[in-house]
């Protein structure tokens, strides 16, 4: 965005509208055009207005509203200009409630959108590409940095699934009361997906990717209020804080990694980890317990524990017996047997392990061959410790994990 | 409303193996679909084997040449098909998630394009 001699709280009040109204004025945007490319050009554009007009006209009290009026505003002029956007093919927009005495609930547009850019009819890929794109305003390029693909390959596949959309008719509309448990489950996978890809960065230099656990906690904090009395939304929303609170205690100074059992507990936030519980609590009031509130209540075990050694095992072992209930997943038995190891001995966690190791999900997995290096290393199995420390590095290209692997390795010499 | 053509597809080998009262038990599925979607129904038929197939393919002479057989060989074949009117894709889909099939058969929907 331009900003050339303009006022630096200007440059930053309309950085804040970015960052926190972009989903609300695009989406409010797409009701006029009927039409993605063209609102986003609007929105676009109204951001660019606000950064010449604010600074003379003063900060708006409600920058959303403004830079909606503004965007509206635009594409009902390019609408009357050019009839070429008469589109072939128009969103299918679900109308705005007429309001009715019953008192129909207002549904934000920004919940049309987010139910469209995660519809399960496109990839899993596409549904997060656009949610970063249409929701949090990234760049094409910024979208194709965080997923370590090129910006040719990013934009084509935007392009490609904003077409699906066209010619394929995925409504712009929020799912009936039957549909909303199922759609819902993809928006949170969508935003988990973000959060783990930022939390720990499959590859390159930095471990943790902050830009995107930022988003997926804004985008979390979105849904929290667009969906505001459904617990699996409310546990996402407390993994991802009770998570990131021990984000200050994961790196060391000199950038490396630190295990949560050596972390500094008290570089930890604790108004993010008291936040954070408060929630999980309220998640778990959903019967029965949802995936992301299991795993938040986990969290929460881990960030209120004084020490590694005080942690309440067989709480956590409890609670993961839960969760692989309700999430049979290979990585979810992994981490359970990781528990079930510190609860009762190196041992009876490697036997844990073992009963893992033919998972074909796990195969390329490096957390199973590390856990596993750990217990057999606190057994005194130094060199069947050393070839599974080695199995790790072989299928980790995070360089601070590999460094730390590394490390691992070496004090098995010494 | 958009017209949204439902492709099925099946394992005809498993099929035609299939006892008799299989094939009978799917086409009473088929009746029960079509009286439970008759407003959205456009059209459909079932297909003979891919056994019965003819392809033509354009030679880069600018001619053809017909061969015996599916343009694909694949285990699943497309059996049939449902021709349907939607509002949008999440009807289509929910129709066609109605529609009868195999164990490990698929259903590909896909939207009728419209030149304008």
């Amino acid at each position: 965005m331009e900003g050339a001699g303009a006022d630096p709280s200007v440059v930053a009040a309309v950085a804040d509208a970015h960052r926190g109204e972009w989903a609300f004025v695009l989406a409010a945007t797409v009701r006029v055009t009927a039409d993605l490319d063209l609102a986003e050009e609007c929105a676009q554009h109204a951001y660019a207005q606000a950064l010449t007009n604010w600074g003379a006209a003063g900060i708006p009290d409600r920058p959303g509203a403004w830079l909606t009026t503004v965007a509206r505003r635009q594409a009902i002029d390019l609408l009357r200009r050019e009839a070429t956007f008469q589109r072939a093919l128009p969103l299918l927009i679900e109308p705005e409630p007429v309001p009715t005495d019953e008192g129909s609930p207002v549904v934000d547009d920004r919940l049309r959108l987010i139910f469209t850019c995660c519809h399960p009819a496109l990839s899993v890929d596409a549904q997060v590409a656009l949610t970063l794109r249409l929701l949090c305003g990234l760049s094409t390029s910024e979208v194709a940095r965080s997923f370590l693909v090129s910006e040719p390959t990013m934009a084509a596949r935007i392009t490609r699934a904003k077409k699906k959309i066209a010619s394929a008719h995925i409504p712009y509309r929020t799912p009936t009361a039957r549909e909303l448990p199922e759609r819902t489950a993809s928006v949170l996978h969508v935003v988990h997906l973000v959060f783990t890809t930022g939390h720990t960065a499959p590859a390159g230099a930095e471990l943790v990717r902050h830009d995107l656990v930022r988003r997926a906690l804004d985008l979390a904090r979105m849904l929290r209020v667009l969906l505001p009395d459904d617990p699996e939304v409310i546990g996402l929303l407390a993994l991802i804080i009770l998570t990131g609170a021990r984000d200050p205690g994961r790196l060391a100074e000199d950038g490396r990694l630190v295990l949560l059992s050596d972390q500094d507990r008290t570089r930890w936030n604790r108004a993010a980890i008291s936040e954070g519980v408060d929630l999980a609590r309220q998640a778990l009031l959903g019967r029965p317990p949802s995936r992301f509130a299991l795993m938040a209540a986990i969290a929460a075990v881990h960030d209120e524990a004084p020490t590694w050694d005080d942690t309440d095992w067989a709480q956590i072992v409890s609670l993961y017996d839960a969760l692989v209930r309700i999430w049979p997943s290979p990585v979810v038995a992994l981490n359970r047997a990781v528990a079930v190891g510190l609860a009762e001995g190196p041992a009876v966690g490697l036997s844990a392990l073992d009963a893992l190791s033919d998972e074909p999900q796990l195969a390329g997995y490096p957390y199973l061959a590390s856990s596993r290096a750990d217990f057999l290393r606190r057994m005194g199995s130094v060199e069947e410790a050393r070839v599974a420390y080695g199995e790790a590095l072989a299928l980790t290209d995070n360089l601070v994990e590999r460094d730390f692997l590394q490390g691992r390795l070496r004090e098995l010499d010494g | 409303m958009s017209e949204y053509l439902l492709l099925i597809f099946n394992d005809e080998a498993a099929a035609a193996s299939a006892a008799p009262a299989v094939g009978t038990a799917m086409l009473e599925e088929h009746v029960k679909f079509q009286q439970k979607h008759a407003d959205a129904l456009r059209g459909g038929n079932a297909l003979q084997p891919t056994a019965t197939a003819t392809t033509i393919r354009s030679g880069s002479d600018g001619g053809s040449t017909v061969t015996d057989g599916a343009f694909a060989e694949t285990k699943e074949a497309l059996g049939g098909y449902y021709l349907v009117e939607a509002a949008d894709l999440d009807q289509a889909l929910a129709i066609a998630k109605d529609v009868p099939r195999d164990d490990g058969g698929a259903v590909e929907v896909r939207p009728i394009r419209v030149f304008s």
